[in-house]
């Protein structure tokens, strides 16, 4: 029984932890006020960086960070196109996802003489424990990345309800007009908000594709920006609601796997729908109406007063 | 006096669209510069196997017509405040259940296709209404149950897909739809004797009709485009949608039910997508569904259609056609010049990125125009000091 418990506790965390990075960058632009639907696009866009350069240089960990910064280049695009442009930020967020995938995969079939998946990297991103732990535990030896999305959500809660710079983001995200009246630059807080937003989601991609799985694969991302998205809105745009709610969905996922396994008649497409329909129940049950930061999705003109 | 023209011309819709699909064609062609192939030839090929040959415009007519469908839904959706990113989920139930009617059905053909796309309507109005009905009462985010139900939908359809009821042995699909529901033009005569001896005296006939699965769904498509056009602007209904949509606040205070406008709103978006559904697996080859390992993208491809056709009823057919051109010509890009048909999602992602960004163009005319005019004021001064 243990042995199971550890089994389910150790597939929802290996589960969710590309979503906790998405979520925690669709959490900090959609609180600057800038929605961010393309984190699907930029994940994909960091998986295949992550993998690729994982590949060549033979160090996951500046794979890692090149996926960041891959998500960062498409971040600037986005912000560009929301704070600078102004324009309609779910449109753009709908081209970034369009974008994405197909540079990921264009780049992908010259990279690698025309496969659609890249080839397999040679060191993954490493577990916790170097030497694997004794008996069932070794279920919760997850990779290193598991404990990066913990200490980046925690960093995340410090960040927005402990420092100054957190209450500008979050004024800027409420009342912009208010915040630049008190001397701060909406546009800069947004900026760095939605660039930062590329960078985690990037990264995400880049766990998914260096730690879970060694390659980059077309399907290795398929949704998980979008249930990221929808974490954040369920996690009622906080860092730790978010990230609660990325585990939850990691173990609705989790419990697919383990019960799929055991000797229930149930139809595998039916435990399937489970972590989507215990969503939806979730929500119908516990969480009612979710309010949006204020200016969420409005751009901001210096002058206007709201 | 003319200036005002100009301002006009650069503000009109169907004209920033055009600029923004030139972009698009004009970044692609560096990128395809940058990674090594012919810019020029490659958009020549391209835009060659869209509208090379009869055959190629018929198909692109076919391809497109499912996503004007569900652009249609999401341009609707949108016009009342609404984002429905669940077109995908309401496109897929609507497959599943035209092809589980259809495959039992056995009447004369009008009725049996009413049925069926009356169903197909009803079951995604219904599961679009679903979303509306969460958003109204409890306030859940419409784009949070979208994206559950959407993978709730691929899952049901694989499931009934296996229901040894509906499971056609050998395949990995349902049992077609009977041949009773068929909208293809002509589809037994084309394949008689006779119907083959006429078109070879007719090529072009036999080039679009011939070769290809021409059905009524463009025809459809035109009508719902035009009714859906017509209850947005002209009649009550759509006005009070319109009026939700725009400012919730003010609705509920003038009187509007704004509860059951959500629902009606999200139903008639679903029911676009299901009648979408119900003419693809009626009108076109395999006639049923099969497993599916991922989305198809109809619904998400929908939600682009309704960008770049700035949520017009009418431009979506425009915008659907040009899309399922893409869609197919992309095939005819890798075949003939070598490069990856990826090319095609950053051509549309390109071109949905600059009609985002399009509403600059009036402004920065507007700029243009005034500089221009203080120069000429700032010579006329000048030409007064002297």
């Amino acid at each position: 029984m243990t042995d199971r418990i550890l089994l389910l506790l150790g597939i929802t965390l290996m589960y969710s932890t590309p979503m906790v990075f998405a979520a925690q960058g669709s959490v900090i632009s959609e609180v600057s006020g800038v929605v961010n639907i393309g984190i699907e696009g930029m994940m994909t866009v960091g998986a295949f960086t992550g993998a690729t350069v994982g590949y060549y240089t033979g160090s996951p960990w500046l794979g890692f960070i090149c996926a960041g910064l891959a998500g960062a280049f498409f971040g600037l695009i986005h912000a560009f196109a929301s704070v600078t442009c102004k324009s309609d930020q779910t449109v753009c967020g709908i081209a970034m996802n369009l974008v994405g995938p197909g540079v990921a995969l264009f780049l992908c079939r010259l990279f690698f003489d025309g496969a659609t998946q890249s080839l397999p990297v040679t060191y993954k991103i490493p577990k916790l424990f170097r030497g694997g732990l004794s008996g069932s535990l070794n279920n919760l030896n997850v990779d290193v990345t598991t404990l990066i999305a913990l200490i980046l959500s925690i960093c995340m809660m410090i960040l927005f309800y402990r420092t100054s710079w957190g209450m500008h983001l979050r004024a800027v995200g409420e009342h912009p007009g208010a915040a630049d009246t008190l001397g701060i630059n909406v546009y800069k807080v947004r900026y760095i908000c939605v660039i930062l937003s590329g960078f985690l989601a990037g990264l995400g991609g880049a766990s998914m594709t260096l730690a879970i799985v060694p390659q980059y694969m077309p399907t290795a991302i398929c949704g998980q920006g979008f249930i990221a998205i929808a974490a954040v809105i369920f996690g009622k745009w906080t860092p730790h609601g978010a990230y609660l709610a990325c585990l939850l969905f990691g173990f609705a996922q989790a419990l697919t796997i383990v019960l799929g396994g055991g000797s229930f008649s149930v139809p595998s497409e039916i435990l399937a729908m489970l972590p989507y329909v215990l969503t939806i129940i979730i929500l119908i049950l516990f969480v009612g109406r979710a309010h949006a930061p204020r200016a969420n999705g409005v751009p901001y003109n210096k002058g206007s007063r709201v | 006096m003319e200036e005002s023209l100009m301002k006009k011309f650069f503000k009109n819709p169907f004209v920033l669209t055009v600029i923004a699909i030139i972009l698009g064609f004009v970044v692609a062609g560096l990128i395809l510069l940058l990674a090594g192939f012919p810019p020029v030839e490659s958009i020549r090929t391209l835009i060659e196997s869209m509208i090379g040959r009869p055959k190629d415009i018929s198909s692109v007519v076919i391809r497109s017509t499912p996503i004007i469908f569900t652009g249609l839904g999401v341009a609707f959706a949108i016009k009342t405040g609404l984002f429905n990113i669940g077109a995908e989920g309401q496109y897929i139930i609507g497959c599943v259940v035209a092809t589980m009617v259809g495959s039992m059905l056995d009447f004369p053909k009008p009725v049996a296709i009413l049925m069926v796309l009356l169903s197909a309507m009803l079951v995604s109005a219904l599961y679009a209404g679903f979303v509306g009905l969460l958003k109204a009462r409890l306030g859940i985010h419409e784009v949070i149950t979208s994206i559950m139900l959407n993978w709730i939908a691929l899952y049901l359809s694989n499931w009934i897909c296996g229901l040894q009821f509906f499971h056609k042995p050998g395949t990995i699909g349902m049992y077609p739809v009977n041949d009773c529901t068929y909208t293809m033009i002509l589809p037994f005569w084309k394949r008689t004797e006779e119907g083959r001896a006429f078109m070879t005296k007719h090529p072009f006939l036999q080039e679009t009709l011939g070769r290809t699965d021409v059905h009524a769904g463009i025809i459809v498509a035109i009508i719902a485009a035009l009714v859906i056009s017509h209850l947005l602007n002209r009649t009550r209904k759509g006005f009070e949608l319109r009026a939700v949509g725009q400012n919730i606040d003010a609705a509920r205070f003038v009187g509007i039910d704004v509860n059951k406008s959500i629902v009606h709103a999200m139903m008639i978006s679903g029911a676009l997508c299901g009648l979408g559904a119900g003419l693809y697996i009626t009108g076109q080859s395999p006639h049923t569904v099969s497993t599916l390992s991922a989305f198809e993208n109809v619904g998400f491809n929908g939600l682009s259609v309704a960008f770049i056709a700035f949520s017009s009823p009418i431009g979506c057919l425009f915008a659907g056609l040009l899309f399922g051109g893409l869609l197919y010509g992309g095939a005819g890009l890798q075949s003939k010049v070598g490069a990856p048909t990826e090319i095609i999602n950053i051509i549309i992602g390109i071109i949905v990125f600059f009609c985002a960004l399009s509403y600059l163009i009036p402004q920065f005319v507007e700029r243009l125009d005034s500089s221009r005019r203080s120069k000429k004021e700032r010579k006329k001064m000048k030409g007064g000091e002297k």
